[in-house]
C-alpha cells in the first residue's frame, strides 16, 4: 500500500518536471533568442546583443501596439462590466421562465470557438465599416469576455444575501441608495476578481483580434503572430524580441492577478 | 409587488440581451445566411455542395479530426489522474498551478513561437534527447502534425487539469472515507465513487478541449504544414474569407464546423446523462 503511494507520488513528480522544463525552456530560448547573435547551435548564444530590440523598435509602432493593447483590454473590460453586472444580479436574484434557457445562450459564446462565430462577424464588422479600427476590435472581443464575467460574478452576488437589501428597503432606502451602499461595496471583491480575470484574458485575445484589426488597430500578440508568419521576412531574433515584449506584459498581468485570484478561477467551471 | 420586481429584472438584463443578439445571435444568423446564398443574394446549396465536393476541402474535416480528437483525449485522459491526485493539495501546489496557468495566459502565438526554436534542430529539447542518447539525429517536432499536437497538449492539458481539479477538490472527502470504511479499496472507492462525481467534469472539459482543439488556427498555421498536412478546417474558411475574398463560402465552412462541434459536443452530453445521476457533491460543488 505504502509503496504505491510512494510510485505514483514518484510519477506524478516526474510528470511535473517534464512539464515545467518544457514551459521553461520554451520561454528562457524565447528571451536568450531576442538576445544573442549568431546562436546557430551549442547550449548558449556566444554574444549577446540589444540590437533586436533596437531592430524591433524601429519595425513597429512600438508605443502604438501598447497603446491598443491597453485600450482594447481596458475598455473592454468596463464595458463589460456594465453589461454583465446587471444581468448577473437578475439572474442571480430572480427566477423565471426560460432563465435556464437565457443563461445557455449567454453561455453558448464560451463554448463555440471564436473561429466559428468570428468570420461572419467579422464580415459584418466590414460591412458596417468597424474592421481595422479600435472601435471593431473592442466590440469583436466583448464577444467571449462578457459570458465570462456574468459567469463569474453570479455567485459573489448570490453570496450577498437579500436580508441586508430588504432591511434598507423597508427603513426607506431608494433602490439607488441600496445599490450604492449596499451592493456595490459588498460585491466589490467579486467585481474585482471577475475584471482582473477579464484583463488577463483581454490582453491574450488573438482570434477575433486578429480578423479584425489592420494597421494601426493592431494588437500586439496580432503583431507577432504577423511577423511569425512572415518568417524569412526579418531576422527571426526580432520576432523573439517582440514575442519577449508581449511576454512581459503578459506575465506581469498574470502575476499581479494571483494576488487576488487562483489559476483554477481562469478557467471557467460550469455545472 | 412581484410584477414591478419582474419588470426591474428585465431591465437589468436588456444591456445583455442586446449584447448578445447583436454581437453573437446576428452574426451567426448573417453566416447561417451567407452560407445558403450565391454572391448575388439568391437561395442556392451551392456552397456546401461545393465544399462537400471539393476533396482539398473535405478533407480539412478529417484533417482536424485526426488532430483534435487524439489530443482532447491525451489531455482528458492525463487531467483526470493528475486533478485526483492533488484532490487534498499537494507540496508546491501554487508554484505547480502557476506554471500550468503561464501557456494559457501567453497564448498560442507566443507558445508556437517559443517552440519553433526550443523544439527546433538545433533547439534544447533536441540536444538533451541527443545528450542523454534519447535519440541519434535531431527529431522533427517542428513544421508537421507533432506540432501542432504538442502545442495544443501544452495548452490544452492545463485547462483540463485547472478544471477538473476544481471539480474533484468540491467533492466532499467524508464520501471517499465512508466508502474505505465500507471495506472497498482505493481503486473500488475511485471507480464507484469519485469517478461518477466527476462525470460532468470530466464532459465538460473534454468538450471545451475538443472544440478549442477543432478550430485550432494559429498554431497550426505557425507549427504545422499549412498548405497539406496540417491545413485544419479554420485555414480552410480563413482562406476562402480572407484570400479568396469569397464570404459565401467562407461562412458555410464556419457552419459545418459550428455543426460538427455541436455533434461531438451532443454525443459527449449524451454520455454525460447515462454515466451521471443525481448531485452528491458537498461544499464549493
Amino acid at each position: 500500500m505504502h509503496g504505491k503511494i510512494k510510485l505514483s507520488g514518484a510519477l506524478f513528480a516526474v510528470a511535473i518536471v517534464i512539464y515545467v522544463g518544457n514551459v521553461l525552456g520554451i520561454l528562457f530560448t524565447v528571451i536568450l533568442n531576442s538576445l544573442s547573435k549568431g546562436w546557430y547551435s551549442g547550449l548558449l548564444p556566444k554574444f549577446l546583443t540589444g540590437e533586436w530590440y533596437q531592430y524591433v523598435s524601429a519595425d513597429h509602432d512600438i508605443p502604438n501596439l501598447l497603446m491598443v493593447t491597453f485600450t482594447v483590454a481596458i475598455v473592454d473590460v468596463l464595458l463589460s462590466l456594465l453589461i454583465a453586472f446587471p444581468a448577473a444580479y437578475a439572474l442571480a436574484r430572480n427566477e423565471f421562465r426560460g432563465k435556464g434557457l437565457l443563461l445557455s445562450l449567454f453561455m453558448l459564446p464560451m463554448i463555440v470557438p471564436p473561429m466559428a462565430y468570428g468570420i461572419p462577424l467579422a464580415m459584418l464588422c466590414y460591412k458596417f465599416h468597424l474592421a481595422a479600427r479600435i472601435t471593431g476590435v473592442i466590440l469583436v472581443n466583448l464577444v467571449p469576455i462578457v459570458p465570462f464575467m456574468i459567469l463569474v460574478l453570479m455567485p459573489f452576488i448570490e453570496q450577498v444575501g437579500t436580508n441586508l437589501e430588504s432591511a434598507a428597503k423597508m427603513l426607506g432606502a431608494s433602490r439607488l441608495t441600496i445599490f450604492r451602499k449596499i451592493l456595490i461595496p459588498l460585491t466589490l471583491p467579486g467585481m474585482l476578481t471577475a475584471g482582473i480575470l477579464s484583463l488577463v484574458k483581454a490582453i491574450s485575445m488573438f482570434d477575433l483580434t486578429y480578423l479584425v484589426a489592420g494597421g494601426k488597430s493592431q494588437t500586439i500578440v496580432v503583431a507577432l503572430y504577423a511577423d511569425a508568419y512572415a518568417a524569412g521576412a526579418r531576422p527571426p531574433q526580432s520576432v523573439d524580441a517582440l514575442a519577449v515584449i508581449y511576454f512581459l506584459i503578459a506575465m506581469v498581468s498574470l502575476v499581479v492577478a494571483l494576488k487576488f485570484v487562483s489559476p483554477t478561477q481562469m478557467v471557467f467551471k460550469l455545472k | 409587488m412581484r410584477g414591478s420586481a419582474r419588470s426591474g429584472a428585465f431591465i437589468l438584463l436588456i444591456p445583455a440581451i442586446v449584447f448578445i443578439v447583436l454581437l453573437f445571435v446576428y452574426p451567426f444568423a448573417y453566416g447561417l445566411y451567407l452560407s445558403l446564398t450565391t454572391a448575388d443574394g439568391a437561395f442556392s446549396l451551392g456552397n456546401y455542395i461545393r465544399f462537400f465536393t471539393d476533396g482539398r476541402d473535405l478533407r480539412t474535416i478529417w484533417t482536424t479530426l485526426s488532430i483534435a480528437v487524439p489530443i482532447t483525449f491525451i489531455n482528458v485522459g492525463l487531467a483526470v489522474p493528475f486533478a485526483y491526485y492533488m484532490r487534498r493539495g499537494v507540496r508546491g501546489e501554487r508554484i505547480i498551478t502557476f506554471f500550468l496557468i503561464v501557456p494559457i495566459t501567453l497564448g498560442t502565438v507566443l507558445v508556437s513561437e517559443g517552440m519553433l526554436s526550443y523544439m527546433g534542430p538545433n533547439g534544447w529539447l533536441n540536444q538533451l534527447l541527443i545528450a542523454l542518447h534519447l535519440a541519434k539525429d535531431p527529431v522533427r517536432f517542428t513544421h508537421n502534425y507533432l506540432g501542432v499536437v504538442i502545442s495544443l497538449g501544452l495548452q490544452g492539458f492545463p485547462y483540463a487539469f485547472l478544471m477538473l481539479l476544481g471539480y474533484v477538490s468540491g467533492i466532499s472527502p467524508d464520501l471517499e472515507k465512508a466508502s474505505q470504511m465500507l471495506g472497498a479499496s482505493r481503486i473500488q472507492t475511485f471507480w464507484k465513487v469519485l469517478f461518477p462525481l466527476m462525470v460532468p467534469g470530466i464532459a465538460i472539459s473534454f468538450c471545451l478541449n475538443f472544440v478549442m482543439a477543432f478550430s485550432v488556427f494559429p498554431s497550426a498555421v505557425l507549427l504545422g504544414q499549412p498548405s497539406g498536412p496540417t491545413r485544419v478546417i479554420a485555414i480552410a474558411s480563413y482562406q476562402w474569407a480572407f484570400e479568396k475574398f469569397n464570404f459565401n463560402a467562407a461562412s458555410a465552412i464556419s457552419m459545418i464546423m459550428a455543426a460538427i462541434e455541436l455533434l461531438v459536443i451532443s454525443i459527449v452530453l449524451v454520455w454525460r446523462s447515462r454515466m451521471y445521476r443525481g448531485v452528491s457533491v458537498v461544499g464549493k460543488g
